[in-house]
């Protein structure tokens, strides 16, 4: 598109070369021409093969990759296998009365709880339910924060008011909002989500402004600009492909953020209810056991499998966001 | 730069009273039955005159003006239930003073330690201090805080031998709160103070004063460091407030009588005057450190200004 101004100084330019040089026409458009186009282009490139190229290099992000997506899997897989109990029946023993704290064994994988329910089923109970809340608010906090974050940093009319927004939002305790939510909705896995991204999404926002701040006046946003690209345009082709490395990094964070909060709300006593199982319901349930010794597995065994969800995550993030470096491809 | 901050300190004040108003509006909408603790037994009549003892039945703008007019005094009113007619001040000024010793320990064992680990990690960018800070660093933010804290708890008082309750008289129980308080901030410290210095480390004006002869020493500190320190004295003052307010994880697995618990408490118990007694500290201390953080950026870095808009 061109602009009316641009046509205009074209104009008089030409006119005033006419008057001086005797020249007829000296601008003309260019036809398009595909060939043309991408003859200075490295149409051997693309940005995803390559980032997916430099991620495959890094073999330990590789390998926990692997290892989450198995985990991944089995959270989903495992309610089906053989001799598998529902994470909330309590099993009762030989005498009738319910197996409490049970050590290990061929039957109990993971020897049972203090009410007699099986470990081993709740502990990938509470994998699945925890990996589904923190996936869930990361991809919310990135759709909603990305979108509110690019408007902060371009539009500069919106900045205040989003200041300002953020300022209030910050500030509001967000144990007050947890538990507002929690009166207004029943507690479970939606409410608890609806939460945790109605106070997180900002954060996200105020991240991306900063970075979109750092690269707005860059001399090819200058450019484009000038040539009339419209601000939906900028904000999409010239500002996120940019930023793509350092979102994403953002994002593999906060997902192992939000399954710790879940582990936090838990303890404050806003969780979630106690038949859904999540990580932050078992090591709650562990913490109070956690004086006597030999009920203090309980305890580990949540533990355990949430550092290594919450560390591969990490790492992934991190190791991604090299490979979507453009800077580390060649 | 005196305009950039009276233009500041209005908008801070503005941002105050949005949020005060804002939490005054929510507080509200809470169930009326968390007011009463017999609320099953308890007449239509009981209720209405309860509710008139506290004032609740009012329009919220009236109630709202009230509020005002008392905190344009200074009274931040008294409290309902946590220690019933006592005024929220007396209450917090007693609650404060721990959290904030607590806090500045924690801040201070964190600078020694988390900064000389960020510079050595920079130093030796790439064998093994580095390799050892860096999964310290990935440990510590990947693992959730919950976590670690109660492990450091189990663990550290089996190890020394003290008891689970924190008993502010003997200095050995200040020891685990006080390292499991500053474990995140040292990470988040180190963590930067790498990132930017080694960023620094390849710029041409280091490279100049190498050439120039200057020993490394002198480079890591009076070049290196100072450049990179510009964008941790931001976050400085923020870091140090919030510590000091008190962690409700910490404070609660200690059973420390501090700042803590407290807000999280009181709204469970829904005393209005104590919750928005607390916001409007936490409020004004985030706000507080978001500008002392801009003022020691300038006093770290005079290139940077903010009373002259560039770019525009």
């Amino acid at each position: 598109m061109r602009h009316p101004k641009i046509e205009q100084l074209e104009d008089h330019v030409s006119e005033a070369l006419k008057q001086d040089l005797g020249i007829e026409k000296l601008f003309s458009v260019a036809p398009f021409d595909e060939e043309e186009v991408e003859r200075t282009g490295d149409s051997d490139y693309s940005y995803w093969r390559s980032t997916f190229r430099a991620f495959r290099h890094n073999w330990i992000a590789m390998a926990l990759l692997v290892l989450l997506v198995v985990i991944l899997l089995f959270t989903f897989v495992q309610p089906y296998l053989p001799g598998q109990f529902d994470p909330n029946t309590i099993t009762n023993g030989e005498n009738g009365l319910p197996l409490k704290n049970q050590k290990a064994d061929s039957v109990h994988w993971l020897g049972t709880n203090s009410i007699g329910q099986d470990l081993w089923s709740r502990v990938w109970a509470g994998t699945r339910n925890s990996l589904i809340i923190g996936i869930s608010v990361a991809l919310i906090e990135a759709g909603v924060g990305i979108l509110m974050g690019v408007l902060w940093g371009y539009v500069r009319q919106l900045d205040f008011l989003f200041t300002e927004l953020y300022n209030i939002i910050d500030n509001i305790p967000t144990t007050i909002v947890l538990i507002l939510v929690s009166f207004l909705m029943r507690p479970g896995m939606g409410t608890i989500i609806f939460a945790m991204s109605i106070t997180g999404w900002i954060g996200m926002a105020r991240f991306v402004r900063n970075q979109v701040l750092i690269i707005r006046d860059r001399d090819y946003n200058v450019a484009s600009r000038t040539l009339g690209t419209s601000t939906w345009r900028i904000m999409f082709r010239n500002l996120l492909p940019y930023l793509v490395s350092v979102i994403m990094l953002r994002m593999a964070l906060s997902i192992p953020g939000a399954i710790g909060s879940e582990v936090f709300i838990t303890y404050i006593g806003l969780g979630l209810p106690i038949e859904v199982c999540s990580l932050g319901n078992l090591i709650n349930e562990g913490r109070k056991l956690m004086m006597s010794p030999n009920l203090r597995y309980q305890l580990i065994y949540p533990t355990i499998i949430l550092s290594v969800v919450t560390v591969s995550f990490y790492i992934i993030g991190n190791a991604f966001s090299d490979a979507a470096d453009p800077r580390n491809h060649l | 730069m005196l305009k950039y901050l009276l233009k500041r300190f209005a908008r801070s004040i503005l941002t105050l009273f949005f949020i005060l108003t804002i939490v005054f509006v929510l507080v509200r909408q809470m169930p009326i039955e968390g007011y009463f603790p017999n609320f099953e037994k308890m007449t239509q009549s009981q209720i209405e005159n309860g509710l008139h003892q506290m004032g609740l039945d009012q329009p919220m703008v009236v109630q709202l003006i009230e509020f005002y007019k008392g905190l344009f005094h200074g009274d931040l009113g008294v409290s309902r239930v946590y220690n019933r007619g006592k005024p929220v001040w007396d209450i917090l000024k007693t609650k404060l003073p721990l959290s904030i010793q607590l806090g500045s320990l924690s801040i201070v064992f964190s600078m020694i330690v988390g900064l000389p680990m960020g510079i050595l990690m920079a130093k030796r960018k790439g064998k093994l201090p580095d390799h050892i800070g860096t999964a310290f660093i990935v440990l510590i933010q990947a693992v959730p805080a919950a976590v670690y804290y109660l492990f450091i708890q189990l663990y550290g008082t089996e190890l020394m031998q003290i008891k689970l309750r924190f008993d502010p008289a003997d200095f050995r129980s200040w020891i685990l709160p006080v390292l499991s308080l500053s474990l995140g901030n040292i990470a988040y410290y180190a963590m930067w103070i790498r990132r930017y210095m080694v960023d620094e480390s390849t710029k041409d004006y280091i490279m100049l004063a190498r050439i120039k002869g200057c020993s490394e020493g002198r480079i890591m500190f009076r070049h290196i460091f100072r450049n990179a320190f510009v964008p941790m004295a931001q976050y400085l003052p923020t870091s140090f407030l919030n510590t000091v307010v008190g962690s409700i994880y910490i404070e609660s697995l200690w059973s420390i009588k501090g700042m803590g618990g407290l807000l999280v408490d009181v709204i469970h118990k829904q005393d209005n005057n104590m919750i928005l007694g607390i916001v409007l500290l936490f409020a004004c201390v985030g706000i507080l450190g978001l500008m002392l953080g801009d003022l020691l950026m300038v006093l770290f870095d005079p290139r940077i200004s903010f009373s002259k808009k560039g770019g525009d």
